[in-house]
């Protein structure tokens, strides 16, 4: 049995009824997990001996713009005892938006969730120091949402005013 | 002789000032925390990071990193232009290897799109990568040396830096914001004049790593300022996502390159150096070490370089040479319908990552079908090696804090995107 069925036999056993889909473009395996699930299953594959996804590479978010659940969060996750890069998605439901915080499982998702935080506008349940990372403090607008121009919006970076 | 008069009058007065509450001079400032900004300008932050640091006497309590001084919306601008558009912004990330990244984001694009490329246009792209790598290593010792107050190293490092750019210029055209990849091959061929430069320059840098190495590694001020500075863990490492020499000093054999040979890597013979101390001087020699590997991996890449062609025959995707598309129909017909409307990649998402010098370098696109990705991902590797930060800076002098900036070597164009 190749690495992937064994990965994918693995979570489904497990997470049979949280486990949306299953895709495989490109050998690149992905799987998505109903959000509320995420902490588990985070937990579940880092600290599985067989799987043992240590290292947190990337979270990171997708904005559908026109579907209903709008938002996508994606972690990319690798497991040096397999070499193996592991793609998790998880479609959120709420309005706001808003998922399990994955901190407690890998450090690196901190800045990571911080900086889809600043971008999308999604909130991490318990995460230790959501601010924003890029963007000023109180800054408004969430500028990788679809709906924010390119050009920006006049007028949501206060500047100098105008002497006479 | 007069007696001295008072000059303040009113004793009540006099009495109040002495009592005022904010003069301190009484008390040892060293005996209370507080808080400095390091940054953005400091000149050891690389420009545009800031450290809010919290001081007990010279000892640091605390560390918060502030990035977003220099942040330009990248992740945005690569949702409103096509696939091709796209490379010149990839120099502008990891400025100090502008090369590095155009390869990494072509391989990603062609990853997504399922592009076949000839050898030949790998093979010089791996020349091109490594050689890239040597100047960015140059960049990092050289500056990382002055941090620390060895000035005469970054010039040096700076000339051998200037040798790798005359190579890029004769190669690609420009010297800094090189461009030189396509999607599917590289812009042009390199010549016997380019390949004999390289072959020269390989020739020169081993004595002069060696005259860098006895310049500083048999200096007693440099070891002692930079032994057991800054240590991090395999385990801290691993869970804080950090890569690239940085991770490999710590003693965890992970390079890209091995572990998911991308180009031709898996027919290059190379070590990859690691070491278990995971202190600020370990990073240091790290890159020294790297930099011997690349000469190797450099000699073997001109030694193997196959004949052929550099760009991919794919009409649909790849953009044909200017000669054919000002003599031939067809060819004009498809560099229109590519330059107009994108080489649209099918529907889905792919990550690719490489090795950069700075860590792993990866791209996540997700493709709606149409000439320009839906969403790009940058995993920078210099944003999360600056996450240790307030980790390996705890319990550290000042002073230290600028060489374990200085060993993390972060790159802010790639930190803030």
């Amino acid at each position: 049995m190749d690495l992937k069925t064994t990965i994918i036999e693995k979570i489904k056993s497990k997470f049979g009824d949280a486990l949306e889909e299953v895709t495989d473009f490109r050998e690149d395996l992905s799987v998505t997990i109903s959000p509320e699930k995420i902490l588990e299953f985070c937990k579940f594959i880092k600290n599985d001996n067989d799987l043992s996804f240590e290292m947190c590479k990337d979270v990171t978010a997708i904005d559908w713009a026109t579907r209903k659940n709008r938002f996508t969060v994606v972690y990319h996750v690798y497991s040096f005892k397999n070499n193996f890069n592991l793609r998790i998605k998880a479609n959120l439901k709420d309005d706001p938006p808003a998922i399990d915080s994955v901190t407690p499982v890998w450090k690196s998702a901190n800045w990571y969730e911080r900086e889809t935080y600043d971008m999308y506008g999604i909130n991490f349940i318990n995460h230790p120091d959501l601010r924003r990372m890029y963007m000023p403090e109180g800054f408004e607008y969430y500028p990788l949402r679809k709906d924010f121009p390119v050009m920006g919006i006049p007028g949501s970076l206060p500047l100098p005013e105008k002497n006479d | 002789m007069e007696k001295t008069k008072n000059i303040y009058t009113d004793e009540k007065l006099l009495k109040s000032l002495l009592e005022d509450k904010d003069i301190t001079i009484e008390e040892d400032p060293l005996e209370h925390e507080m808080v400095i900004n390091m940054g953005p300008q400091h000149p050891a932050t690389h420009g545009v990071l800031r450290l809010v640091l919290r001081l007990d006497g010279e000892t640091v309590v605390k560390v918060v990193p502030e990035l977003g001084y220099l942040h330009r919306g990248y992740e945005k601008m690569a949702e409103n232009m096509s696939y091709y558009e796209y490379i010149p912004h990839t120099d502008r990330l990891d400025y100090t290897a502008t090369m590095c990244n155009n390869v990494a984001y072509v391989l990603a694009v062609e990853k997504l799109a399922g592009i076949e490329v000839p050898k030949r246009a790998q093979y010089i792209r791996m020349i091109i990568a490594e050689l890239s790598r040597i100047a960015a290593h140059m960049v990092a010792i050289g500056t990382f040396a002055m941090d620390v107050g060895a000035v005469t190293m970054v010039m040096w490092t700076f000339k051998e830096r200037e040798k790798i750019q005359n190579i890029f210029d004769r190669i690609a055209g420009a010297r800094f914001t090189t461009s030189y990849t396509r999607i599917g091959g590289v812009a042009s061929d390199i010549d016997d004049e380019a390949i004999a430069m390289i072959k020269n320059f390989l020739d020169e840098i081993g004595p002069s790593l060696v005259d860098m190495e006895k310049l500083l590694l048999g200096n007693r001020i440099f070891i002692d300022r930079l032994k057991g500075v800054g240590v991090l863990s395999k385990e801290d490492a691993i869970n804080y996502g950090v890569t690239g020499p940085n991770l490999r000093a710590t003693g965890v054999e992970y390079d890209v390159r091995r572990a998911k040979p991308y180009l031709y890597y898996n027919e290059i013979d190379f070590n990859i150096p690691t070491y278990s101390e995971g202190d600020a001087l370990s990073r240091y020699i790290i890159r020294g070490d790297e930099v011997k590997e690349s000469v190797k991996i450099l000699r073997q890449c001109i030694e193997k370089l196959p004949k052929g062609e550099v760009i991919a025959n794919n009409p649909k995707r790849v953009l044909p040479h200017k000669t054919e598309i000002y003599t031939k129909m067809e060819e004009l017909i498809h560099d229109f319908m590519i330059v107009n409307f994108g080489i649209n990649p099918p529907v889905g998402d792919v990550y690719f990552s490489a090795e950069n010098p700075k860590g792993e370098l990866g791209f996540y696109f997700v493709s709606n079908g149409s000439g320009q990705p839906w969403k790009l991902k940058i995993r920078s590797p210099s944003f999360c090696n600056l996450q240790v930060l307030p980790l390996i800076c705890k319990g550290q002098m000042v002073s230290d804090v600028i060489a374990i900036i200085g060993s993390l070597d972060p790159v802010m164009g790639e930190a803030d995107k």
